[in-house]
């Protein structure tokens, strides 16, 4: 296991510097000089545009610049917002918990709704249930989440009232996003949470477990279920993309001020240093979460380890 | 196939103009005249989203056709040279698949600024690494099959074996994976719309029509939902014709 972890944690090095690269490189991809770019259709002074300039570090050679990159956000400096000159760290920083909650609600909608789906159609398989179920799946799977969101606005927030349209802080604001979110990961989840009950439905152990007499609950919480659970964690984890540009576009419409809303918002005002900062914190967390999932994957199932 | 023909026949289906606008009309609820009422500007709905499906359609294609340019030949090449360039290739694929596709579309689109062929570019790039995945394994199998040798026996170049007698083997993989690409691309582009990053109003690409939407959800609630039917209608019927093309191509699903 400790071996694992270490070609893991080796494993993940060029990749987080490859990602520091594409972002730094994404300000200088960008056709014209990112200063005017900045600036846009208003008129500015030569005096201006050279203080943004400098205050971007445009003026170095590019390997320079990119070091100096490297090593301020290795010691957690990301430069300034041009907007509003705020730390990029404090603008993110301030902005998690907001996203934290949301992904954590939403996990454990998708989870919960997925695994209920999956394991109730696979047990009642071919009967209008089974249907039922997967006909919500199929939806969930086709469900543009911002239309989703939308809906569960006008639904719950506008004609019915229970909820608050918008904002953060407190559980009503928080149950909405967490549904839309979770939603549409929950029905890929279905899928496959019920074809792998089917599968282990079929397994000689399952048929043993049953011939010695065991009661059904108990055949299914301890021996299907269990098995069921390894293709939640492995599908989590596929989703982890997935949940991400949800949590962008939920975020939005819920104007929840969390990272992804930060990231949306600072392309569209062409904030570079936030865009970059944002990029990067978010890339930084996914690489991260995807190591946790793969390990936990290699504790849970020992085959992995030794490939 | 109807989702086609109607994306074709927009034009001789309505009467109306999908730019045209009539503040005298706004914000109707539907009615027989306006099937799924009329916006804010006075434009009919209905209209919109069908001369929309031109838009959106089109945008799916044109986003996997960007993807598998660039995934196809990643992948051909990869598989079939082996190698440095394999490891290489491989190398860049995983890194394109560790970094979420959503991020990458959004640098992109941060690079080359909003707008709707840039959204194209933008889901097309971060889609396209999946392909040479799935080109890369389709072609290594091929390589050692008997006709690859015979081909080579009897003189052909790397680059016709290559284009000749392996890429055929690739298609059927390609063409479901890329049915389904599109739907997952008509998703991708219209929340970029959604966005703002994508196509910008006027134009009425789905996604750009429900941004236009939310600020009247309280008033007009047909704005939000029609054009969310339509793309769920579109996104389900080409997932169907995905898996049914799955089933139909691969033997092997079939017994």
């Amino acid at each position: 296991m400790l071996q694992y972890l270490a070609k893991r944690l080796l494993l993940t090095i060029p990749t987080l510097l490859a990602v520091s690269l594409l972002v730094f490189l994404m300000l200088h991809l960008v056709p014209g000089d990112p200063a005017i770019i900045f600036f846009g259709d208003q008129p500015v002074t030569p005096e201006r545009l050279e203080q943004v300039r400098r205050q971007m570090g445009l003026h170095r050679p590019l390997l320079v610049q990119y070091f100096d990159f490297l090593g301020g956000a290795l010691r957690g400096d990301l430069g300034r917002s041009i907007h509003n000159s705020t730390p990029v760290l404090e603008e993110v920083r301030s902005r998690i918990g907001s996203s934290a909650q949301l992904a954590l609600a939403a996990f454990v909608v998708a989870g919960g709704l997925g695994l209920g789906l999956g394991l109730v159609s696979a047990l009642r398989r071919s009967t209008w249930v089974d249907a039922a179920a997967m006909l919500v799946a199929l939806g969930g799977v086709s469900m543009p989440i911002f239309w989703l969101a939308a809906m569960l606005i006008f639904v719950f927030s506008i004609k019915l009232g229970w909820f608050p349209v918008t904002g953060f802080g407190g559980w009503n604001r928080l149950v909405l996003p967490a549904f839309a979110l979770g939603f549409v990961s929950s029905a890929t989840l279905a899928r496959l949470v019920r074809s792998s009950v089917l599968e282990v439905l079929w397994q000689p152990y399952v048929t043993t477990a049953r011939s010695k007499g065991l009661r059904e609950t108990l055949v299914v919480r301890r021996h299907v279920l269990k098995n069921a659970f390894i293709a939640v964690v492995t599908v989590m984890g596929l989703q982890l993309g997935t949940l991400l540009s949800g949590a962008v576009i939920t975020e939005t419409v819920f104007a929840r001020p969390g990272v992804g809303k930060l990231m949306v918002d600072a392309i569209l005002a062409k904030d570079f240093p936030l865009v970059q900062g944002a990029v990067l914190f978010v890339a930084l967390v996914y690489i991260v979460v995807n190591l946790v999932v793969d390990l936990s994957y290699a504790y849970l199932d020992p085959r992995i380890r030794f490939e | 196939m109807a989702l086609i023909l109607t994306a074709v026949a927009a034009p001789l289906l309505t009467p109306y103009e999908p730019l045209a606008v009539n503040p005298a009309d706004r914000l109707l609820p539907p009615s027989l005249s306006h099937l799924f009422g009329t916006d804010v500007l006075g434009r009919d709905v209905a209209t919109r989203i069908l001369f929309g499906a031109r838009i959106s359609l089109l945008t799916g294609l044109i986003s996997v056709t960007i993807a598998i340019l660039i995934g196809v030949p990643l992948g051909l090449v990869s598989g079939f040279y082996g190698g440095l360039a394999d490891r290489l290739l491989m190398r860049l694929v995983d890194l394109m698949l560790t970094f979420p596709g959503i991020l990458l579309a959004l640098v992109i689109i941060a690079i080359l600024g909003p707008d709707l062929f840039n959204a194209m570019l933008a889901v097309g790039i971060s889609a396209s690494p999946t392909y040479g995945r799935v080109v890369r394994a389709t072609v290594l199998a091929a390589k050692s099959q008997t006709y690859v040798e015979a081909a080579r026996a009897t003189g052909c170049t790397n680059a016709r074996i290559m284009l000749r007698h392996i890429l055929p083997n690739t298609v059927a993989p390609i063409i479901v994976l890329g049915t389904l690409g599109v739907a997952g691309a008509i998703i991708a582009a219209a929340a970029l719309s959604y966005l703002g990053l994508g196509a910008r109003p006027p134009e009425p690409e789905w996604g750009a029509l429900l941004s236009e939407g939310r600020n009247y959800l309280r008033v007009a609630w047909w704005m939000t939902t029609f054009p969310g039917l339509a793309i769920m209608t579109a996104v389900l019927s080409i997932n169907l014709l995905g898996d049914g093309l799955r089933d139909a191509l691969d033997p092997w699903l079939r017994n």
